[in-house]
């Protein structure tokens, strides 16, 4: 048992309302207003070209995978397929929830309701979790997007690579939406005007995997659940590849997005499937900036952050270490030095929580 | 009602707005692209974040921190996760000065 308590009504939730921790000011590098204006402004251009290519590739792998059903020769195109629907709509849930992917917002709204259900998350429930997650980025019990939990349960973060847990975790909450809306940990983050949309969402969903289910019943074969379903689970590891380098063993509980997200310089096949969130301290300082424009808004302001990652490979070897030693010492947390222009990250700024950031505790 | 006068016609770009503080309370004041100028609460009713790091398109005004949506015009919430409308305040331009009618 851990000195850390994640739910969202224990005693670590309420220190951190308490401390001032959550009204605090997070920490921003200064960027001129018209180059940021320039940096926010929005367009469907780039969105709606990635969005052909993506479901696109997807109709036509699955179409090349069912008709070589059941050969192993369709394996590779599952895989390929897997990995848009179970990781491609991780970040297209992201950024379109964010509403910044495309200018016009009925766009943003379809492809986010299709990325919500790929990725088994309740589109009328999410949204708000994500907002909080922006709002207060790994604060214990208050943060209800914390993928990597101290001290860290390493065999869970493992199952996940392969959905397993989030689907174990999405059927039981999903049927209960259907029949009694949010539960009462959803209800803190999502306003009472939602919960019936909350139902509604969670109602089609079980349609729609009821009927999928009853077709593979009918059809005596798991093919359908290998295009609808399945691929959540033989398609998550790139998602969960990406998104465990976003705040992976890095500090909780501050203030300076420099001290708890991470930066990473990625190929350009993982950049597409994650819609360019590797750039993730630049996301969470300005989440207003599209997925298009965080390389541009990277260039201009990467002298006042850590130096990114150069790989997906070596931003594993410098978080992996640092996840296993946070097994034996849940306070432990890596903190990367800033370059010379960098604006120095400011201790007093992160004392709110005793002990959670203890000076110490960091390397 | 005092008018108070705020900024310069000048001070805001077309689509765009700034901030303006005036006696304890936070405005956001904005020109709209038909060259039109309004008048809100400085905050957004999600979370109290300054609306002056946002993004004007048209006649919406996008908080910087979750991306909630206003019409500035007349302050009505138009995009999750804001629910709760935005205050409005008249506003009149005399010569190339921006009044404020503050409550």
């Amino acid at each position: 048992m851990g000195k850390r308590n994640y739910s969202l009504f224990g005693p670590d939730a309420a220190r951190a309302v308490e401390s001032g921790l959550t009204a605090a000011e997070w920490y921003h590098t200064e960027v001129p207003r018209k180059v940021m204006k320039d940096l926010m402004a929005r367009s469907d251009a780039p969105a709606i070209r990635d969005t052909i290519i993506l479901y696109g590739s997807m109709i036509l792998l699955a179409g090349i995978g069912i008709a070589l059903w059941p050969s192993w020769w369709s394996a590779p195109f599952w895989l390929a397929y897997g990995v848009l629907y179970g990781s491609a709509s991780d970040s297209r849930w992201h950024e379109c929830g964010h509403g910044t992917a495309f200018r016009t917002p009925w766009m943003n709204n379809v492809v986010y309701e299709i990325a919500s259900f790929m990725i088994m998350r309740n589109s009328a429930t999410w949204r708000w979790s994500h907002a909080r997650h922006h709002s207060e980025t790994y604060f214990v019990g208050r943060d209800p997007e914390i993928a990597v939990m101290r001290p860290p349960e390493v065999a869970k973060l493992v199952l996940n690579f392969f959905g397993i847990l989030d689907v174990i975790a999405f059927i039981p909450r999903i049927l209960r939406n259907a029949v009694s809306g949010p539960t009462p940990e959803e209800r803190t983050y999502v306003p009472q005007s939602e919960w019936g949309k909350v139902q509604r969402v969670a109602i089609v969903y079980v349609a729609i995997y009821a009927a999928t289910i009853g077709l593979a019943v009918w059809m005596g074969s798991i093919l359908p659940l290998m295009v609808i379903g399945l691929p959540r689970m033989y398609g998550a590891w790139h998602h969960v590849m990406t998104g465990l380098l976003q705040h992976g063993g890095l500090a909780d509980n501050v203030v300076d997005h420099r001290l708890n997200s991470r930066t990473v310089y990625m190929n350009p096949i993982s950049r597409f499937i994650y819609w360019n969130m590797n750039y993730h301290v630049e996301h969470h300082m300005f989440p207003m900036v599209p997925y298009h424009a965080l390389p541009r808004l990277h260039e201009i302001i990467k002298d006042d952050l850590p130096p990114p990652n150069r790989s997906i490979a070596e931003a594993f070897r410098e978080m992996w270490p640092a996840i296993l030693r946070q097994v034996r010492n849940e306070d432990y947390f890596l903190k990367r030095a800033l370059p010379p222009t960098a604006k120095p990250y400011r201790e007093d700024f992160h004392q709110y929580v005793p002990g959670m950031m203890r000076p110490a505790a960091a390397e | 009602m005092p008018w108070i006068d705020a900024c310069s016609t000048d001070d805001i770009d077309a689509e765009d707005l700034i901030r303006w503080d005036h006696a304890g309370q936070t405005f956001a004041i904005y020109h709209s692209p038909e060259g039109e100028f309004f008048a809100t609460a400085g905050l957004c009713t999600h979370e109290q974040v300054h609306l002056c790091d946002g993004l004007v398109m048209g006649h919406l005004i996008e908080c910087p921190k979750h991306n909630g949506q206003f019409d500035y015009r007349t302050g009505e919430a138009k995009r999750a996760p804001v629910c709760v409308n935005l205050r409005t305040f008249p506003v009149k331009v005399e010569g190339d000065r921006v009044f404020v009618e503050v409550a």
